[in-house]
């Protein structure tokens, strides 16, 4: 008779659920259970990490990604959901060795510090040149809110995507010069 | 995350048949529910997925108004020209809610039902009658900085921390629901309920029933002259503190002839008192009217202590929301338009 103390639990039948998704482009086909989010999918199953788990609850925004051209959270949506769709991660932005001009600009602009919240601000701001919603410095800054910068670059990011879209270059306090890279006195 | 089993329903049919069996929960956006999940504050042991139920449009009514599919997402809904157009209130709602990539998944029917943001229902380590019944309230004599100051019970002084809900409050929007049993409308006034003795309760929505469909009302005559303002800790992305859905139906000769007034985050559910708008009607629009109603609406206010400010918080809110709808057509931005950073 089984001692209920020390038996080894009966294995439970995990189910799991066989999805498509087409991620940077190439098709993938996974076997996944349904308490994966996409995020832990990208990062463990996929071997992108560029996705980054910063929070695991939507207040930061480090794992934006792109599902059919929109930034979402990956982290708030589960792989199961999105079966058949498209996803663009950091990874796929650049163009083989050529920069995606938003990667480009944030070097430029200075616009990272310690580069964990890039990824997301990254894929944020091309979800935001995709919505075209943002025509003014001001509305870039609140349609990128969702994207918390922990070092603060927010000047740079909102140079780097604003001068991306093509708007007149407009520093954030026009009596206070800023240097990319510098501490104002 | 517990273990759970996933399933997709095909049509509203196949949804409702799948949800009437226990520990099985809809989902359409998840922004709150798979947060909720992860924290093992809701455990479901089956989601439903309804996104591939035909519930994402956005159409006109045959009365004039709108009908907003619940499975839309907040930021088609905002940005629909429809609502830009006739709803204008309810745009600036929903835009000064959460941040673009919740606003992209988030569905509408997922915002009428995302629970409250207390601290205490979040910690599955401390006592929460709404999450746990009969277990007590942590918050009462804890940090209360969002909690309610009308509305609250013995039981329960949790927030509805939605925008958008705000907005429809004001609007008199109407919820379609289908179940089993058939289909039914909820006015929008009875659809959350306040806390009382089962703040477990959020909703008036009987187990196994499914929102499809919100409608909104015809609303040209406010159209002209709204405001969402909303106060919150930071500039953005953060739950209000205080926020007002104003609606103002001004005469020529600037003497008011219909008015809405809603209150959101102060309360179990989105605060209207009938008394208030009462009050904006047959009377000059213009400073004295506006702090009248602002008293009306704020009747039986009680702070928990930390929250009192909340108090002159929302009756202030309310008087600068109603001269901002006087102006006219006002959304959340204008807060910090112009003013330039530190």
């Amino acid at each position: 008779m089984d001692d209920h103390l020390t038996a080894a639990p009966r294995a439970a039948a995990i189910t799991t659920y066989p999805i498509n998704l087409r991620i940077n482009g190439v098709p993938h086909r996974f076997e996944v259970e349904a308490w994966v989010t996409l995020l832990d999918l990208l990062r463990e199953r996929a071997a992108l990490t560029g996705s980054k788990k910063g929070c695991d609850q939507g207040q930061c925004g480090a794992c934006t990604v792109l599902v059919g051209g929109k930034r979402i959270n990956s982290c708030l949506t589960l792989a199961v959901m999105q079966n058949g769709k498209d996803i663009t991660t950091v990874e796929g932005l650049a163009d083989g060795a050529q920069l995606h001009p938003l990667q480009q600009a944030f070097i430029e602009h200075d616009a990272f510090q310690c580069g964990y919240c890039t990824p997301g601000q990254l894929c944020s701001a091309v979800g935001l040149m995709n919505e075209g919603q943002a025509n003014s410095v001001a509305e870039v800054r609140e349609l990128m809110s969702g994207n918390v910068c922990r070092c603060g670059a927010y000047p740079g990011i909102v140079a780097a995507v604003t001068e991306v879209m093509g708007m007149p270059e407009r520093k954030d306090n026009p009596d206070r010069p800023y240097l990319p890279g510098t501490v104002p006195a | 995350m517990n273990p759970i089993t996933y399933l997709e329903a095909g049509d509203v049919t196949g949804a409702l048949y799948h949800s009437e069996q226990p520990g099985r929960a809809f989902i359409a956006g998840g922004t709150n529910l798979i947060d909720l999940m992860k924290e093992q504050v809701m455990r479901p042991h089956a989601l439903v997925d309804i996104n591939s139920l035909a519930l994402a449009e956005i159409t006109p009514s045959a009365s004039g108004g709108l009908l907003l599919g619940a499975t839309a997402r907040n930021a088609d809904t905002a940005y629909h020209p429809l609502v830009r157009d006739g709803y204008p209130l309810l745009r600036a709602a929903i835009l000064a809610g959460a941040s673009p990539q919740i606003r992209n998944m988030a569905s509408n029917g997922g915002n009428l039902l995302q629970r409250t943001r207390c601290h205490y229902f979040y910690d599955i380590g401390t006592a929460c009658n709404k999450r746990d019944p009969g277990s007590g309230c942590a918050a009462i004599g804890g940090l209360t900085r969002q909690h309610a100051i009308l509305g609250a019970s013995a039981h329960c002084i949790a927030t509805h921390p939605s925008d958008m809900c705000v907005a429809l409050a004001a609007l008199e929007a109407v919820v379609h629901v289908e179940s089993a049993a058939g289909a039914r409308q909820i006015a929008f006034a009875d659809f959350h309920r306040l806390p009382g003795e089962h703040p477990e309760q959020d909703t008036t929505l009987a187990p196994g029933e499914l929102i499809t469909q919100i409608e909104l009302p015809p609303a040209e005559r406010f159209a002209a002259h709204s405001a969402y303002l909303k106060f919150r800790d930071r500039a953005s992305y953060a739950f209000a503190l205080v926020s007002v859905a104003a609606m103002l139906d001004v005469g020529d000769d600037g003497v008011v002839r219909d008015a809405r007034l809603a209150l959101g985050s102060v309360a179990h559910k989105p605060w209207r008192v009938p008394l208030a708008e009462a009050a904006l009607v047959g009377r000059p629009a213009g400073a004295e009217t506006f702090a009248h109603a602002a008293e009306l609406l704020l009747s039986g206010a009680q702070g928990q202590g930390e929250n009192d400010f909340k108090i002159t918080m929302a009756r202030r809110a309310v008087i600068r929301a109603l001269e901002q709808a006087l102006e006219g057509t006002h959304d959340n931005s204008h807060e910090y338009a112009g003013k330039e950073p530190l």
